[in-house]
């Protein structure tokens, strides 16, 4: 299986590229467009701020490219609110290829710290990247963004509100939590990736 | 709901991890990567690596040592130490680390903080300081504890959260190594006056006291070491035990 890591200025690349060497994928990080096109399955992770990462996609002509893939394609973190049409980070327009808005979390509560950060749990799994065997099962999060439930969601976190902790829309899928920092669970969800 | 996390932190002089450890069918302590490894799979919920070398060939073997966790341990992990300049930050987070903890350096150069979270993200930049109570007042310390300084606890974290810092890491210098339990009133103070994720540090002996620290001291996250280390409170125990407690724990 070829598999390609999407290179662009997000950081926590390289993270992604250990996950996958645990379960045994190896993986090119690229922003070769030919390798890109080629790979069976892509990875577009990513750690950074909606805007400027919005803004590389544009200039190295990624973004067309990934609106425009059709094998499967794993969006992990700001790869997945970049997926979506509009971020409230910087008030960008993203790839739109989930119509659904990304929103800042609004908390007026003192215990509900923002940003959402650590391990919480996902819920009313869908889809066969979500199996039932990690159904309430914990993943790890970092962010002050978030995805309201939607058409899409296949997997739901409660913070604040209940929001998407996944989404899938064709070969389009996504996880706002970091599935190669969640333990066994963000293996399986990762494992179940490769084998769609 | 979102769980409260627990963090052991290792200590790290030459590539080696410095305090004993007492793990029963567990041959290579020493080995940081092993000992990380063997902790993601008792329960810890992340792993805090300090460096405690001083010299510049310690500082690569501690670079090396970083990339070798990300390849093998599967929760998040912060490293600490010796961290001055963006450089070694960049450096870091390339090797594989998600977050870094910065200490002595931002007390004597504040804009690190700041810097830190422009380039990468406040998620990156946990504060940690070191307090003591004295004279009725939390009195923050340079250089592992060594000097004292003219900042205190509660105005210090609240200028780190302004500037950028993603989280607090607040170790008592009062409780540290006491093993009486954490500095739970400080602790809710810090926690009334920021908005960032606390993790509480110094004090750890036994697992009420985790159970005090998440309740009356409201940290986010509890970090300990030596009652890790020395096996005196297995993590999976704890975990179970602050389950039954009622306290949001992942299992």
């Amino acid at each position: 299986m070829n598999v390609a890591i999407v290179k662009y200025n997000a950081g926590n690349i390289y993270s992604v590229d250990c996950a996958l060497k645990r379960i045994g994928v190896e993986a090119e990080i690229t922003d070769d467009k030919e390798k890109l096109l080629a790979a069976d399955k892509i990875i577009f992770p990513g750690v950074g701020e909606a805007k400027s990462t919005m803004e590389y996609l544009k200039a190295h002509r990624l973004d067309e490219l990934i609106v425009n893939l059709k094998q499967p394609v794993l969006g992990i973190c700001i790869g997945m609110q970049l997926m979506c049409k509009h971020s409230e980070e910087g008030d960008v327009d993203c790839l739109g290829i989930f119509d659904v808005p990304v929103k800042r979390f609004v908390s007026n509560n003192a215990d509900l710290k923002v940003p959402h950060m650590g391990w919480n749990q996902i819920t009313g799994l869908k889809s066969k990247l979500m199996p039932k065997q990690i159904e309430g099962k914990f993943v790890y999060y970092v962010h002050s963004f978030y995805v309201p439930l939607n058409e899409y969601t296949i997997a739901t976190t409660d913070y604040i509100e209940p929001f998407s902790a996944a989404l899938h829309k064709d070969n389009f899928y996504a996880t706002q939590f970091h599935a190669e920092k969640s333990s066994e669970p963000g293996e399986i969800i990762l494992k179940k990736f490769f084998e769609l | 709901m979102l769980a409260k996390r627990i963090i052991p932190c290792l200590d790290v002089k030459d590539g080696k991890t410095v305090k004993g450890v007492n793990f029963v069918n567990f041959r290579d302590a020493g080995d940081p990567v092993e000992l990380g490894r063997q902790y993601s799979l008792q329960g810890a919920d992340e792993l805090v690596y300090l460096d405690i070398t001083a010299s510049f060939e310690g500082r690569k073997t501690f670079l090396e040592l970083v990339k070798r966790v990300a390849a093998q341990v599967n929760i998040p992990f912060t490293v600490g130490g010796g961290i001055n300049a963006l450089d070694d930050v960049d450096k870091l987070l390339n090797a594989g680390a998600d977050k870094v903890s910065i200490n002595s350096s931002a007390i004597k150069n504040p804009e690190l903080i700041t810097q830190i979270a422009n380039h990468f993200g406040n998620q990156v930049c946990v504060l940690a300081i070191d307090a003591n109570f004295e004279n009725d007042k939390w009195r923050c310390y340079l250089n592992g504890g060594r000097v004292a300084t003219d900042k205190y606890l509660f105005d210090w974290a609240k200028e780190g959260q302004e500037r950028g810092a993603g989280e607090i890491l607040f170790t008592s210098m009062s409780h540290d190594g006491v093993k009486t339990g954490y500095a739970n009133e400080a602790l809710l103070h810090l926690h009334q006056k920021i908005n960032i994720p606390v993790i509480a540090s110094g004090g750890a002996g036994k697992k009420e006291h985790f159970k005090d620290v998440f309740e009356t001291g409201k940290a986010d996250a509890a970090l300990a070491a030596s009652v890790f280390h020395f096996g005196e409170i297995p993590i999976k125990e704890l975990k179970d035990y602050l389950a039954e407690q009622g306290i949001c724990v992942r299992k």
